[in-house]
Parts: structure tokens; C-alpha cells; sequence
């Protein structure tokens, strides 16, 4: 069955494109655009075809998440591939790429295969596991990455660890590059950070927790940038947080270094100031910063600075979560708030709607090297459509995911993801 | 609030000097002098009435009597249900109560709770040979069998009034008023 | 006045108005410790629990001597007997201990923070006894009133703390306290031991003591913690002593009348040299052990329905 989608604002960055205009879908893909073609004229009258009127809405190619964590195998009592996926689907996500950081790492083939086949029986969203960088992610010896991405694997990272060893990050950036396999880094220097539950600051000081300073996550990427141009490879670096880590990527895009980055909405929403309640859904890794911190942030989204916005989705459960805030695990739920946190950034006037679908589709897809985060003709029919006026409440027994720590229970947002289709098929539906 | 409240006065600064000079000879015609005689004042109406009463004393027979301060804030019985509450004051006895006879003193005599606090409270502080109680007024209504030994005078009051015992030290004026229409 | 509080959290919660009210409670409370039976009935058949799971033996002995004081049933519990090492989490423990019914947890913990998680969870009243490097609000009460009796008041006085206020909970809960009181508060330490931005607090930061303790009042000395020297915290016992002790010679820079305080238990000759902790003119240390028991009375008392 064919599907056409009328009257919506189609934004597609990868054609420069931001007007209102019919897609038609055929096959699973995109078959074609504009409202006045022959193709699209012949089909508004046809028999085998769903019409979804879309007026008000924004089409965008499906949204992709460079960064979720989906626990399984291992952790299935905080999320599955398969809740993952369905958290992804209702957020607007069409594809996710899911870090190593399961029970056991998946640092080989078998594991891979096994998120692979565990993502095709849930059949929701596209699912693209990420190998580690190290056995065990333990920092000291390498995956086999021909075999990881032979086994489907798209990218390598230690994410939730750092890479201490400055010569496996040498090693691993190198190694990578011959494979054309992107490497993702977690920088964080465990030294400055060992103990640290919260960004080092005022704050820090007068709630009695250790801090984590902000030059924890400076020195490693800072290193990381020299390591990948000395090495003429091309380094991601994950969820940034701090002003000077905005900046040392800022100055070696300039140069020429082949830096990518990713934020998270959090670290444009939130800062260290909420957690007077020492509420443990603020605990994060990479830490909530200072004001001046999310400004940056904000910055480096707007010059581009900062090619992504990721999720850094890391359901946990309630029983990670309930307990004091040294003892309780770092991370947010964030599949589902993405869109609607992201989009206070254009309301606020931080980038355009172009630039946000750019950041939250086009933009990983090139830098994982996946054929999505575009509606040229051909391409897989990925789309999400979003209502950007759709006023609703956070609430986190809606979630489909199974980690309801999220920080943003409660608040009043402004436009979700209304529609979303992976492959031609529609995954998530509150249009119709 | 905003009904009509009116008091009229019971007693007079000469009608309290008057009581106080009887209930000094009293003590000592029942106790047969001073010896062994200590007086205890409860706060804070009662610690007035206890100097007042220590002065007399000793005008009569000359010589000193004791006097110890006792605050019965912490020997109530409704430290969590009492709307109306009191702080705590500091108690003052520097003398030991073993073999005393101590006379309580106290403004006014109600339901008896409170002489039945303070009379647990000197128990704490050691053994008295005897304890009597002084009051200025009784306006009855006792919820406990306690009796005093030395009143003032009897003023049988209604529940809704209120009786106040204003003095010189603490309010600037010596009088008894009843409150009517008191909530 | 009445304190309509149902937890004593810290001090950065407290207004003025109900530092004055826990002093003047206490201040009514000294007197009882003096008798000869030291003990009245006022919380009789009111319990509280000390639930302590960090070592402490003169807080919990100073909050059990004063629920004891008021006639509360007192109950302790240590971490290393209680279910907590056997994976119960604090939660499971605060529901348990609530459905037992007491009227008061005492509760001192490792973690910054437990003491409010408690709270938000149970309906009981909580006192915080210490948590991590947070506060330690009886402590600085108990601190407040020492330094009101000896100097009349706290208002317009120099305060001078020295030593490791990174991991301090003693001394965050005295700079809210005293500079909410008005007193000025100086710090000094050297700078591995001065937590970040902690001038935004409304104090001065010095890193040699003598300027802290410079024309003083009080002198606040800090317990050092041996096992940071692993840390770094700093180099040796040595050269902290030799920088950041307090003695003969450097005590002579504060007020000819200052006090010395030490929140306990005291390192002689690391902090503090032994002959100024053991001066009778200068130290009031044993003047702070006791008015922690009068502190501790008064906070029971107004946590239960007590008031002024």
C-alpha cells in the first residue's frame, strides 16, 4: 500500500529543503515529494492508498539517536532492546545506535548479533549496535573491530568509561580509521572525577557532594582532538557538557581537526543549581553544569560547534534510582522528551527547525555513515511527523520505556512526535 | 474575635496586699513558725507571690526564708495537645527540698494540673517533709482532688470567663479581672 | 512561638527566628542536666530512634543522654548491626522503622543528602546528626550557644575556622549559622581543603591562618582526617601542623578574650597544641560537649509538639 502524506511543512536538510508539499511512499521508500507532480496527482485519487493529512505538521526524515543505552543483554530489568525501541518509536526516533556498555560488553560478534536479533523480533525501530572500544571495555585491550563490523556493529566507543590509556586512544583511532569504523569517545579523566557526584561548584559546596570538575571532561578531549590530528582520523565526542569543552572543539574545527560532537537536551535544559533537592533523577555522567555552562552549550549548538543532539537515553530502575544520591546510578530516560526539550531551543531562537532536524537526524546519520536522516527519493521511508503546537505534560507512566527516571516529570512541553514511520510502516500513531 | 468582650475587677491593689499579708500569717500559724519553711514560686504569676510572700514572712518574724523558682512547663500533660503553649523557663532551687516544708504558691488555682505538674516536679528535686499550696484565687472547676491550704479567695467563675491575676512586676498594675465571653 | 518545622535538615533552613527559639529552649534546658536527678517527664512515652550508620560515640551518647533526659524511650541503631549490611536499602529501613511508629529518627549517614531522602519519605520527624559534608546542624547550635554565652551575642563577632572545610559538614552548618546570626566568618586552610566557590557563602577565604585568626573572637579549629593525606588533601601530619596548628604563638593574633572551639574528637598537637585545648582561659571545648546535650533536648522537645 502506498501512503501520501499532504499538507504538512517538509524539512529535509539533506535537499536544503523547508516547504509545504506532499511525500508519497511507496515500497518503504520514498517514492516522491512536492504537492503538483505527476506522480503525486495520479495517486491523490487512487485506490491503494492511505492518505494522511498532515496540515500544521512538520515532516521530517526520521529522527536518529547517535546515543541510548538499551541494557539488554544483561540489565533487562532497566530497559530491552525491545522497550528501547518503543520508547524510540514514541519519541520520534526511527533509528538508535545503542552503546557497549550492556552485561556482558559487547565487545564481540556474538553480542552484536544477538542486539541485531533482538531489535529485528521487536521490529520497531532500526536498531545499530555500537562495539566497545576495549575488552570489557576495561581501557586496556582492543576489540577485534573487523569482526564487530563485519557482525553489523557501526561504531566503536567505551561510553560510560573513559579511555585513561592515551596510546590505546591512539591505537583505537587509527585502527578505526583503516576500517572507516567511527570512534565515539567518553571523555572523562577518572582521576579528576574519581568520587565525583555532581559538577564541582557552588553548589557541589554547599550540598556537601563531591565534586566533578569541569576540566575533567577538558583534559580528555582536549587530548582526544590532539590524538585525531596527530593521527589524521576522525575522533565523536560524546554528550559535552562544559563551556571549555564547547570551546576546545570550536578552535580545532577551525584548524581542521575532524571533530564531531554531540550535547544532550539536558545539558541545554537543566543545571546543577536543581539539585538542592538532591534528587537523584538529576544525577548524570557527564554532570548537570553551571548556568554559563548551558549558554555555551546553546552557543555551540547555534555556530555548529555541536554537529548533535543525542538522548544519552539511560533508563534505570526505580530501585537504581531510590536510594542516596552517591549510591544511586547516573543517567536519564530520555528517548521520549528529546523532541519536546529540543524544541524549546527554536522557540527560543536558538536554531532554526531546519537546524534542530539537522542535529537530530541528518547530522549522525553522516557521522555513523548510516543512509538515513534524508526524504531524497529512494531513501528509506524514515519519517517522523511532529506537531510543533501540541501542548502536553511530561508524565513518566506514559513512557514506554521501561526507565522512568526522568528529571522532567511533570513539566508542561510544547510539540512531540506525532507519527512515526520506519521503513514505510508506521511504528507510532497519535495523528489518526 | 470581634465579640464584645468585658472584664470587671474583683480585686484591687489593697484587696491583693490584704490577702497576701493574712496568707503570710496563716503559714506561720500553721507551721508554727518558720523553721524548716521554704517557699516555692511557680512561674510566673507565682514566683510574684512567693517575694511578696517572703517579704512578709520575714517582716513578721525577721530573719530569712528560702525561695525557689519552679517552672512546670516539662511536667505537663499536654506538651502535644495543648494548643496553648509555654516555653520552657528555667527552674531555680539552690536549696535542697529534703526535710522542708515547702509551700507552693501559686496566682490562680483552677483544675489543678498544674500544682499536680509542680508537685511531681518538687518530688524530682528530693524529699520534702511536707508540700501545702498558696493561692491567690480558687475559681474551681478542679479536675484533680487537690485542695489548697492557703486561699486568697474563693471566686466561683464560669468555664467561658477567664481569670487574670495582673501584678505590679509584670504587668505594671496590681488587679484580679474576670474576662467574660473568653474563648 | 512555636517551631513549625517537621525536620531539623540543617541550618540553611533555618531562619533566624527559629535559631533563637532552639537557643532559648536549650538555654531552659541547661538546669536539668545540674540536678540531682536529671530527668523530667516531659517526653515520657515518646520514642525516638538514633539510627546512625557512620561511627559516632559523642553524638549518639549526647542525643540518646538527651531524649533520655526528657524521658523518651531511646533506641540506637548502628549500621554495623543492622540490616543495612545485609542489602536493605535506606528506604526498606525508614519503612520498616516507620511502621514501628516512633516520633523521632536521629539520623547520621556517610551520604550528603539521607537525611532529606528519609524525610520526603516517612511522616516521623528527622533529625540530621551529620551527613557526609553536608551539615551537621546540632553541631553548630550547639556551637551557636556556646559562643552567645561566652560573648553575649553572636551578632557583629569574628569568627575564624581553620583546617579541611572541603570535607567539613561542622563548618558549612556554622558559616550558615553564623552569618545568618551576624557574625563575620574567616576561613582558612590550605587551598586542597577549601571547597569551590565557597566565598559565595558571605565569608573570606584566607590560605594562611594567621590571617583568619587575625583580631578574632572565636577560633574554630577543624579535626583532621589522617586518611586524606592519601588523598593529597595534603603532604604529611608535618607540614600541616607546622602551618596550620593552633598555638601559643598564633593565638596571640586574635582578641585578647577569643575563644577556642573544637568540635571534637581533638588531634593534640596536630590541630590544636595540647596546652591551648587543655587552657581553662581560652578553651571551651567541654562548654561545647555540654550545651550539645541542652541542644539536643531542646530540638527533641520542639520537634514533639513543644514550643515557646
Amino acid at each position: 500500500m502506498k501512503i501520501l502524506i499532504t499538507g504538512a511543512r517538509v524539512i529535509c536538510p539533506a535537499q536544503k529543503m523547508d516547504a509545504v508539499t506532499d511525500v508519497l511512499i511507496a515500497a518503504g521508500k520514498i517514492a516522491a515529494l512536492g504537492s503538483n507532480t505527476a506522480e503525486t496527482a495520479k495517486n491523490r485519487n487512487g485506490k491503494d492508498i492511505k492518505i494522511i493529512k498532515a496540515a500544521g505538521m512538520i515532516v521530517a526524515p526520521g529522527l536518529v539517536d547517535m546515543h541510548t543505552h538499551l541494557r539488554e543483554p544483561g540489565l533487562e530489568y532497566k530497559e530491552t532492546v525491545a522497550s528501547g525501541s518503543a520508547a524510540a518509536v514514541a519519541g520520534g526516533f526511527t533509528s538508535i545506535a545503542c552503546m557497549p556498555n550492556t552485561d556482558p560488553v559487547n565487545d564481540n560478534r556474538s553480542i552484536t548479533e544477538f542486539v541485531i536479533r533482538k531489535a529485528a523480533e521487536a521490529d520497531l525501530a532500526n536498531v545499530y549496535p555500537i562495539g566497545a572500544i576495549s575488552k570489557s571495555s576495561a581501557g586496556s585491550q582492543l576489540t577485534e573491530f573487523w569482526d564487530l563490523q563485519e557482525a553489523g556493529a557501526i561504531a566503536v566507543s567505551d561510553d560510560g568509561k573513559p579511555v585513561m590509556d592515551a596510546a590505546l586512544m591512539r591505537r583505537t583511532l587509527e585502527y578505526a580509521h583503516s576500517l572507516q569504523l567511527p570512534v565515539i569517545v567518553h571523555c572523562e579523566d577518572s582521576n579528576l572525577s574519581a568520587g565525583g557526584q555532581m559538577n564541582e561548584g557552588y553548589y557541589s559546596t554547599i550540598l556537601g557532594l563531591r565534586g566533578i570538575p569541569a576540566c575533567a571532561e577538558e583534559v580528555m578531549i582536549a587530548r582526544d582532538i590532539l590524538i585525531a590530528a596527530f593521527t589524521k582520523t576522525a575522533v565523536h565526542i560524546a554528550h559535552v557538557s562544559t563551556a571549555g569543552s564547547v570551546q576546545l572543539i570550536r578552535e580545532a574545527k577551525v584548524r581542521g581537526v575532524k571533530v564531531t560532537a554531540e550535547t544532550a537536551p539536558h545539558y541545554f535544559t537543566l543545571t546543577d543549581e536543581a539539585l538542592q533537592t538532591y534528587s537523584t533523577a538529576l544525577k548524570v555522567n557527564p554532570p548537570l553544569r553551571s548556568a554559563a555552562d548551558v549558554a555555551a552549550i546553546k552557543e555551540g549548538l547555534a555556530d555548529g560547534t555541536l554537529d548533535v543532539i543525542a538522548t544519552d537515553h539511560a533508563p534505570h530502575a526505580r530501585t537504581d534510582k531510590e536510594l542516596e544520591f552517591e549510591y544511586a546510578a547516573c543517567g536519564i530516560s530520555g528517548l521520549e522528551t528529546s523532541v519536546g526539550l529540543s524544541l524549546r531551543l527554536v522557540e527560543e531562537g536558538v536554531l532554526t527547525l531546519p537546524q534542530l532536524i539537522e542535529k537530530m537526524s541528518l547530522n549522525p546519520s553522516r557521522i555513523l555513515k548510516l543512509p538515513k536522516g534524508t526524504l531524497q527519493t529512494g531513501a528509506d521511508a524514515d519519517i517522523t511527523i511532529i506537531n510543533p503546537q501540541l501542548k502536553w505534560t511530561v508524565d513518566v507512566r506514559d513512557f514506554h520505556s521501561k526507565g522512568k527516571n526522568s528529571p522532567f516529570n511533570g513539566w508542561p512541553l510544547k510539540g512531540r512526535a506525532v507519527l512515526t514511520m520506519v521503513g514505510g510502516k508506521i511504528r507510532h500513531n497519535e495523528l489518526f | 474575635m470581634g465579640e464584645k468582650k468585658s472584664f470587671k475587677t474583683v480585686m484591687d491593689r489593697d484587696g491583693i496586699d490584704r490577702c497576701l499579708t493574712r496568707i503570710a500569717y496563716e503559714i506561720l500559724e500553721k507551721n508554727k513558725g518558720m523553721d524548716d519553711l521554704v517557699l516555692v514560686g511557680i512561674r510566673t504569676g507565682g514566683v510574684f507571690l512567693a517575694e511578696r510572700l517572703k517579704k512578709k514572712i520575714s517582716g513578721i518574724e525577721g530573719g530569712d526564708i528560702s525561695l525557689g523558682i519552679l517552672d512546670v512547663t516539662l511536667y505537663r500533660d499536654d506538651i502535644s495537645t495543648s494548643y496553648k503553649k509555654q516555653h520552657p523557663g528555667k527552674t531555680d532551687i539552690t536549696f535542697s527540698l529534703d526535710g522542708k516544708k515547702v509551700v507552693l504558691v501559686d496566682d490562680v488555682l483552677f483544675t489543678g494540673r498544674t500544682i499536680r505538674a509542680a508537685m511531681d516536679a518538687l518530688i524530682d528535686f528530693g524529699r520534702p517533709k511536707m508540700i501545702q499550696l498558696a493561692v491567690l484565687i480558687d475559681r474551681g472547676h478542679r479536675e484533680l482532688p487537690i485542695r489548697a491550704d492557703f486561699v486568697g479567695k474563693n471566686l466561683p467563675s464560669s468555664l467561658w470567663e477567664a481569670v487574670t491575676v495582673n501584678l505590679v512586676e509584670k504587668n505594671g498594675i496590681d488587679e484580679v479581672i474576670i474576662v467574660e465571653d473568653a474563648k | 512561638m512555636k517551631l513549625e518545622k517537621k525536620d531539623i535538615l540543617g541550618i540553611q533552613d533555618l531562619s533566624v527566628g527559629e535559631i533563637n527559639l532552639i537557643l532559648a529552649t536549650a538555654e531552659s534546658f541547661l538546669e536539668i542536666s545540674t540536678r540531682e536527678i536529671k530527668k523530667v517527664p516531659t517526653l515520657r512515652g515518646k520514642t525516638v530512634i538514633n539510627l546512625f550508620f557512620e561511627a559516632s560515640t559523642r553524638t549518639r551518647t549526647s542525643f540518646e543522654i538527651a531524649g533520655k533526659r526528657l524521658s523518651a524511650d531511646t533506641i540506637n541503631i548502628s549500621a554495623s548491626t543492622s540490616s543495612v549490611v545485609k542489602g536493605e536499602t535506606l528506604i526498606d529501613t525508614a519503612r520498616n522503622l516507620e511502621a514501628m511508629n516512633p516520633d523521632v529518627i536521629v539520623i547520621r549517614h556517610s551520604a550528603a543528602g539521607a537525611p532529606r531522602l528519609l524525610a520526603s519519605l516517612i511522616r516521623q520527624s528527622i533529625i540530621n546528626a551529620g551527613d557526609g559534608a553536608h551539615e551537621h546542624p546540632s553541631q553548630a547550635l550547639l556551637d551557636m550557644m556556646t559562643i552567645k554565652e561566652k560573648k553575649g551575642a553572636i551578632a557583629g563577632l569574628k569568627v575564624a575556622i581553620i583546617g579541611d572545610i572541603a570535607h567539613s559538614r561542622v563548618a558549612r552548618s556554622n558559616i550558615y549559622g553564623l552569618t545568618k546570626m551576624g557574625a563575620s566568618v574567616a576561613l582558612a586552610g590550605p587551598a586542597t581543603m577549601m571547597p569551590r566557590d565557597i566565598e559565595q557563602m558571605g565569608i573570606t577565604v584566607h590560605n594562611k591562618m594567621e590571617e583568619a585568626i587575625s583580631n578574632a573572637d572565636v577560633v574554630m579549629m577543624l579535626r583532621i582526617q589522617l586518611e586524606r593525606q592519601k588523598q593529597n588533601i595534603f603532604p604529611s601530619l608535618r607540614e600541616y601542623s607546622q602551618h596550620y596548628c593552633l598555638n601559643r604563638r598564633n593565638i596571640a593574633l586574635a582578641k585578647k578574650d577569643a575563644i577556642v572551639m573544637h568540635p571534637g574528637p581533638i588531634n593534640r598537637g596536630v590541630e590544636i597544641s595540647p596546652d591551648i585545648a587543655d587552657d581553662p582561659d581560652r578553651s571551651v571545648i567541654l562548654d561545647q560537649v555540654n550545651k550539645g546535650v541542652a541542644v539536643r533536648m531542646a530540638l527533641l522537645y520542639l520537634l514533639t509538639g513543644g514550643s515557646q
